[in-house]
C-alpha cells in the first residue's frame, strides 16, 4: 500500500509500530506530490526542506520514545491564507505576492507542537473569494475526481491535494461554505466549526464574523483529530470561546440510537440536482435505520440567507481589505502621489471578484444606503440565527446538502457571479448562524462525489462529528481514491 | 445685528497606560521611531485586536468624573478612513453606543458659573505620524512611524453650550485639570497627548435655531484654540453682515498667519462608514464595578477648591489658581501638610516658587525645592528667623543646591537681626549721614522713611527685621 493513501490514524499506527519513519512518510507524500502536481495544482508553495526537518525531528522523538501527538510526522496542507512565519502566506492574491508573514498563525503554532510536518500552502480563491478557486491570481486548482472540473472553493487547493494524496490532512477556512464546498466536490470530510472554537489569530481575515479554520480530511477520524490540534481558546482572539475543548475521538461511535434529526425543507432550493436530492434522502433513510428519530423542519428565512451573506461579508471584506494600499507590506504600485500609488497598487493587486465585493461592500456601508442594506442585513441575520435556534429546539442535528449540484467544469460559471454564488446557497446559512457544519461523501453523480450537510447545535461538533461518523462507518465512499494517475 | 456664538468642542487625549489599545506595546513618548510596534498595531495581515481593560478603566473614571452615565453595553465600531499614518486603513472607534454619555461639567468665567454639556466620551486608537523630508509640499516622499498608533485616545465631546472663547478657554482648562486629577493622562499638547477640534457658528441674538457652522482643526494650543474661535467669530460675522452665508466646511487654523483657511466642504466630507468593529466583543460593564471606580475617585478640582477656602482660608482667586493644576494642588497640600502656614505656602507657591519654575522652563512636578522644604523655608519666616526678602535669596540657594533652608541660613549668616541692640548703632550712623532726609521726614513726608530704612538694610546686608528698623528710625527722628 502506498504510503500516501493512508488516513493520519492509519499512519500514526504505522509510526509508532516504527514499521515506517515519519520521513518516508514525508518522501511518499512529496513523491506524490511530484507525480501529480502538474495535474492537480493544489499547491501555492511548497516547504520541504522545513517538512523534511520537522519528520526528521519526530523520527528522533520515536527513537527515544518521547510521548507523541497523534498527528505527529503527518503530513498536512495549510490554505495559504494561514500565516507561517518566515513562509510566504499570499492569499492567493497579487498583492501579497511576496508577503511573510513575521508570526504564526495561532494553529499553525499548535500544529508545529503537535509536531505535524506541513508539506506546503495550498490554492484557493484569492481572499476565500469564490467556489471554485478559479479565483486564484496564480493557478486553477482541478478536482482529483475529474481535472477538467473544480475542486470548489474557496479552499480547493486544500480538498484536492487531501483527495489526491498530497497531503494527508489540510485546513481550510470557510467564511460561506468554503471548506464544506470543496469537501463535497473532492469527496473529503471537511468541517466548519462554531464560531470561535478555532482561534482566527493569523487568519488572513476576509469576514471576520464569519470566517472560522477548520479540518479538511479522508475521513472522520481525521477530522476529530485534527479538531483535537487546532480547538481552543485563544487570548490573541477576543471572539474566541472560553470553553474546555472535548475530546473529538470520544464523539467515533456507531451509536445514533435516538438521535434526532432534521431536514430543513428549505435547502432543496430550486436548481437542485435531483441526484443530489435522491443522494441527500437516501442518506436521511440511512441515518434512520441506523436508529435516528428523524422529523421535517422549518427554517423560513432560508431564502434571505445568501443575500444577507453577500451584504454582511462584503462590507466586512472592503473594510479588512482596506490595508493594502502598498504602504507596509505587500505589493506597491508606482504613482506620483499618495493616491494614485494606492489606486495602483489596489488594481494591480487585486482581482476581479475581490474588486467586485470590495465595492459591494463599500456601498452597502455607504451613508444612505447602511440601513437599507448593511443593517437589514444584520436584522435579517438575527432571523437566521433564531431559525436555527428554533429547529434545534426539536432536533439534534440538521441534515442538508452541501451544494446544488456537483462540480462544475472549470471556467463555466467565470462570466456569471451570480451563478457561483448560487453554489454557496446550503452553506452560508450556517456562518450567518455561527454553527458547525460537516461535509463528508453520501454517493456519486456519475465520477462525481456528492456531499451531505450535518449542521449541529453551537459547540455541538461532538454531536456531529457522532452522526457522520455512524454515516460514514455504513458506507465505503471514504474508501474511494479519486481516480487520478489511472489507479 | 447682534450675534451670539456657538461653540462645541471635541478633546482628544492620550491616555497615559503603559501599553496601547489593542496590543503589548509600550506607550512610551520619544521613543526612536517604529520600535514601539508588532504585528497587531502595524495591521499586518490576519492580526487580531485585544482590549487593554486599563484603558476601559481609564474611560469610566473620566466618564464618572465628567458626571456622565456610564453605558452597561457599549461597543467598538470601524471607522474607514484611508491615510498612509493609520496601518489598517480604519481606526477602531466608537460610534452609536459610547462607553459615557450625558455628563456635564461646570466654568467660571468673569464669576459667572456656566454649566457646559458633555454629550460622550468615547475610546478610540491613535493614528501614526507621518514624518517628511524637509516641507510638507516640497518633499519627494513621507516616511511613516508607528509608535504613536494604537496608543489609547479618549474622545470628549462637548454639546454646544459654550458662547465665548473665553469660556472655550475655560473649558478646556477644566477638561485638562479633570483629567489630570483623575490621573488618566498627561495632557501636554506639546507632545499631542491633548488636542482640540472646534465647532462655531453664529446666530442672531435670542435665536433657537443653530447657524451653519464650521470646523476648526490643527488648534494645538490653548491658545491657539482662543485665536482661532477670535478669527472665526469675525469672518463668520463679516460674511453675515454683508448679508452672505456660511458655508458648511472644514477649516484649518494656520498660527503663524493667524488665519482660518478651507481644508474641504460638506461635499468632499468623507463618508466613513461606520459599522460595527467584527474583531472585538461587546464591552459589557458592571455596575458594581463602576460604583467601585466612582468611590474610588480622587477628590477634584471644584471639591478641592472648596476645601482649600473653609478649611485654609484662601481666596477663591488663590484655591482656583493653585487647584488648576493637580500637582499644584498636591504640592499645595504636601508643604501644609509639613507645618507650613497655609496663607504663606500659598503666597510662596504662586509667587516666587512659580516665578522659578517659569524661569526654569520646569513643571511643578520636577521643582528641586520639594513641599517639605519650601514648608521649611516658609516656618524660618514665620518664626522671623530670615526675613521674606531673604528668603527669597535662601530660596534660591535651595533650588540650585538641594540643601534645606535652615542649613543655608546657617552656613551663610543669614538670620535676621531683631535684637535692637545689634540694629542702633547702625541705625543712628544712618540718620547722622542723611540730614535731609530727616529733615524730610520731620516736615511730614512719609515716604523719606523708605530711603532710611533701604539704607539700614543695605549696610546689614537685608538681615536687618525691617519692622524693627522702622520702629528704631520712628523712636529716634
Amino acid at each position: 500500500m502506498e504510503l500516501y493513501k493512508l488516513t493520519a490514524h492509519e499512519l500514526q499506527q504505522k509510526l509508532q509500530t516504527k514499521e515506517v519513519t515519519a520521513v518516508e512518510v514525508a518522501e511518499a507524500v512529496y513523491n506524490r506530490i511530484d507525480a501529480v502536481e502538474n495535474k492537480v495544482q493544489a499547491f501555492i508553495s511548497l516547504t520541504k526542506d522545513r517538512a523534511l526537518e520537522q519528520a526528521r525531528r519526530v523520527d528522533e522523538k520515536i527513537k527515544t520514545n518521547t510521548a507523541l501527538s497523534p498527528l505527529a510526522g503527518i503530513p498536512g496542507a495549510l490554505k495559504d491564507n494561514i500565516c507561517v512565519q518566515g513562509t510566504k502566506t499570499t492569499c492567493a492574491s497579487q498583492i501579497l505576492e511576496n508577503f511573510v508573514p513575521p508570526y504564526d498563525a495561532t494553529v499553525t503554532e499548535k500544529l508545529v507542537d503537535a509536531d505535524t510536518v506541513v508539506v506546503g500552502k495550498a490554492n484557493m480563491d484569492e481572499f476565500a473569494m469564490g467556489s471554485s478557486t478559479e479565483n486564484s491570481a496564480f493557478k486553477v486548482s482541478r478536482n482529483p475526481w475529474d481535472t477538467d472540473t473544480v475542486p470548489g472553493g474557496s479552499s480547493g487547493g486544500s480538498a484536492a491535494a487531501v483527495a489526491s494524496g498530497e497531503a494527508i490532512w489540510a485546513l481550510g477556512s470557510d467564511t460561506g461554505g468554503s471548506i464544506r464546498l470543496p469537501a463535497a466536490y473532492c469527496g473529503v470530510v471537511g468541517l466548519k466549526p462554531t464560531y470561535g472554537r478555532v482561534s482566527r489569530y493569523g487568519l488572513v481575515a476576509y469576514a471576520s464574523s464569519l470566517d472560522q479554520i477548520g479540518p479538511i480530511t479522508r475521513d472522520v477520524t481525521d477530522c476529530a483529530l485534527v479538531m483535537n490540534a487546532i480547538a481552543g481558546y485563544d487570548h490573541r482572539d477576543s471572539t474566541s470561546i472560553n470553553t474546555p475543548v472535548p475530546d473529538y475521538t470520544k464523539s467515533l461511535v456507531k451509536d445514533i440510537g435516538g438521535l434526532k434529526i432534521g431536514l430543513p425543507k428549505e435547502y432543496f432550493v430550486a436548481g437542485m440536482d435531483p441526484e443530489v436530492e435522491k443522494a441527500v434522502y437516501a442518506a436521511i433513510e440511512q441515518l434512520k435505520a441506523l436508529g435516528a428519530d428523524y422529523k421535517e423542519v422549518s427554517m423560513p428565512h432560508t431564502e434571505y440567507a445568501l443575500a444577507t451573506y453577500y451584504m454582511v461579508a462584503t462590507a466586512e471584506a472592503s473594510s479588512n481589505l482596506s490595508r493594502y494600499v502598498g504602504v507596509g507590506f505587500g505589493h506597491r504600485g508606482q504613482g506620483d502621489d499618495l493616491i494614485s500609488m494606492a489606486t495602483k497598487t489596489r488594481t494591480e493587486g487585486f482581482g476581479d471578484e475581490v474588486r467586485r465585493r470590495i465595492m459591494l461592500g463599500n456601498y452597502a456601508l455607504s451613508s444612505g444606503y447602511y440601513d437599507a442594506y448593511y443593517l437589514k442585513a444584520l436584522k435579517v441575520r438575527t432571523l437566521i440565527k433564531r431559525d436555527f435556534d428554533k429547529a434545534f429546539e426539536d432536533v439534534d442535528v440538521l441534515v442538508a446538502p452541501i451544494a446544488p449540484t456537483t462540480a462544475f467544469k472549470i471556467g463555466e460559471k467565470v462570466n456569471d457571479p451570480l451563478a457561483m454564488y448560487l453554489q454557496d446557497v446550503c452553506t452560508v446559512p450556517v456562518n450567518l448562524a455561527g454553527v458547525p457544519a460537516i461535509s463528508l461523501p453520501c454517493g456519486f453523480k456519475g465520477h462525481l462525489p456528492i456531499g451531505l450537510q450535518i449542521i449541529g447545535k453551537p459547540l455541538g461538533e461532538t454531536t456531529v462529528l457522532q452522526a457522520a461518523y455512524a454515516f460514514e462507518q455504513s458506507n465505503d465512499y471514504h474508501k474511494r481514491l479519486a481516480p487520478l494517475g489511472g489507479e | 445685528m447682534a450675534y451670539e456664538v456657538v461653540i462645541g468642542l471635541e478633546v482628544h487625549t492620550e491616555l497615559k497606560t503603559k501599553s496601547k489599545i489593542f496590543c503589548g506595546c509600550s506607550t512610551t513618548f520619544g521613543a526612536s521611531q517604529n520600535t514601539n510596534v508588532c504585528p497587531v498595531c502595524l495591521g499586518l495581515p490576519g492580526v487580531l485586536p485585544v482590549f487593554n481593560a486599563k484603558v476601559l478603566e481609564f474611560a469610566v473614571r473620566t466618564g464618572l468624573a465628567l458626571n456622565c452615565e456610564i453605558l452597561p453595553f457599549s461597543k467598538f465600531d470601524r471607522k474607514n478612513y484611508y491615510y498612509p499614518d493609520l496601518p489598517k486603513n480604519f481606526q477602531t472607534s466608537q460610534y452609536d453606543l459610547p462607553i459615557a454619555v450625558n455628563g456635564h461639567l461646570d466654568i467660571e468665567v468673569n464669576g459667572e458659573t456656566r454649566r457646559i454639556g458633555i454629550t460622550r466620551v468615547h475610546m478610540e486608537e491613535d493614528a501614526g505620524k507621518l514624518v517628511h523630508a524637509g516641507s510638507v509640499t516640497k518633499s519627494d516622499y513621507a516616511l511613516v512611524d508607528y509608535n504613536r498608533t494604537g496608543v489609547p485616545l479618549l474622545e470628549i465631546v462637548s454639546e454646544p453650550d459654550i458662547r465665548s472663547e473665553e469660556e472655550a478657554k475655560a473649558y478646556l482648562e477644566k477638561i485638562k485639570a479633570i483629567l489630570q486629577y483623575v490621573d488618566v493622562s498627561d495632557c501636554k499638547m506639546e507632545e499631542g497627548s491633548l488636542r482640540c477640534d472646534a465647532n462655531i457658528s453664529l446666530r442672531p441674538e435670542g435665536a433657537t435655531k443653530f447657524g451653519t457652522k464650521s470646523e476648526l482643526k490643527n488648534l494645538n494650543s490653548f491658545k491657539a484654540v482662543q485665536k482661532g474661535l477670535e478669527y472665526e467669530t469675525l469672518r463668520q460675522t463679516d460674511i453675515l453682515e454683508d448679508g452672505g452665508k456660511v458655508i458648511q466646511e472644514t477649516r484649518s487654523w494656520d498660527d503663524a498667519k493667524g488665519v482660518t483657511l478651507t481644508m474641504r466642504n460638506k461635499e468632499q466630507a468623507e463618508d466613513y462608514r461606520y459599522f460595527p468593529e467584527p474583531d472585538l466583543v461587546p464591552i459589557v460593564v458592571d455596575p458594581v464595578w463602576v460604583e467601585e471606580v466612582r468611590k474610588n475617585l480622587p477628590e477634584l478640582p471644584e471639591a478641592r477648591k472648596a476645601r482649600l477656602m473653609n478649611d485654609y482660608g484662601l481666596s477663591s482667586y488663590d484655591a482656583e489658581m493653585i487647584t488648576t493644576s493637580r500637582a499644584m494642588a498636591d504640592y499645595y497640600d504636601a508643604a501644609v501638610a509639613a507645618g507650613a502656614d497655609a496663607k504663606l505656602a500659598a503666597n510662596w507657591l504662586m509667587g516666587e516658587v512659580s516665578r522659578s519654575l517659569n524661569n526654569a522652563a520646569q513643571s511643578i512636578e520636577s521643582c528641586p525645592v520639594t513641599p517639605e522644604k519650601l514648608a521649611g523655608l516658609i516656618a524660618l519666616i514665620a518664626k522671623g528667623t530670615i526675613s521674606g526678602k531673604i528668603a527669597k535669596t535662601v530660596l534660591e540657594g535651595m533650588w540650585s543646591s538641594g540643601k534645606d533652608a535652615a542649613a543655608i541660613v546657617q552656613e551663610e549668616g543669614l538670620v535676621q537681626i531683631s535684637n535692637e541692640g545689634e540694629i542702633i548703632a547702625i541705625v543712628e550712623r544712618i540718620l547722622a549721614a542723611n540730614p535731609q532726609s530727616v529733615a524730610d521726614f520731620k516736615a511730614g513726608k512719609e515716604k523719606a522713611i523708605g530711603f532710611l530704612v533701604g539704607q539700614v538694610m543695605k549696610e546689614t546686608k537685608g538681615r536687618a527685621n525691617p519692622e524693627v528698623v522702622n520702629k528704631l528710625l520712628r523712636e529716634r527722628m
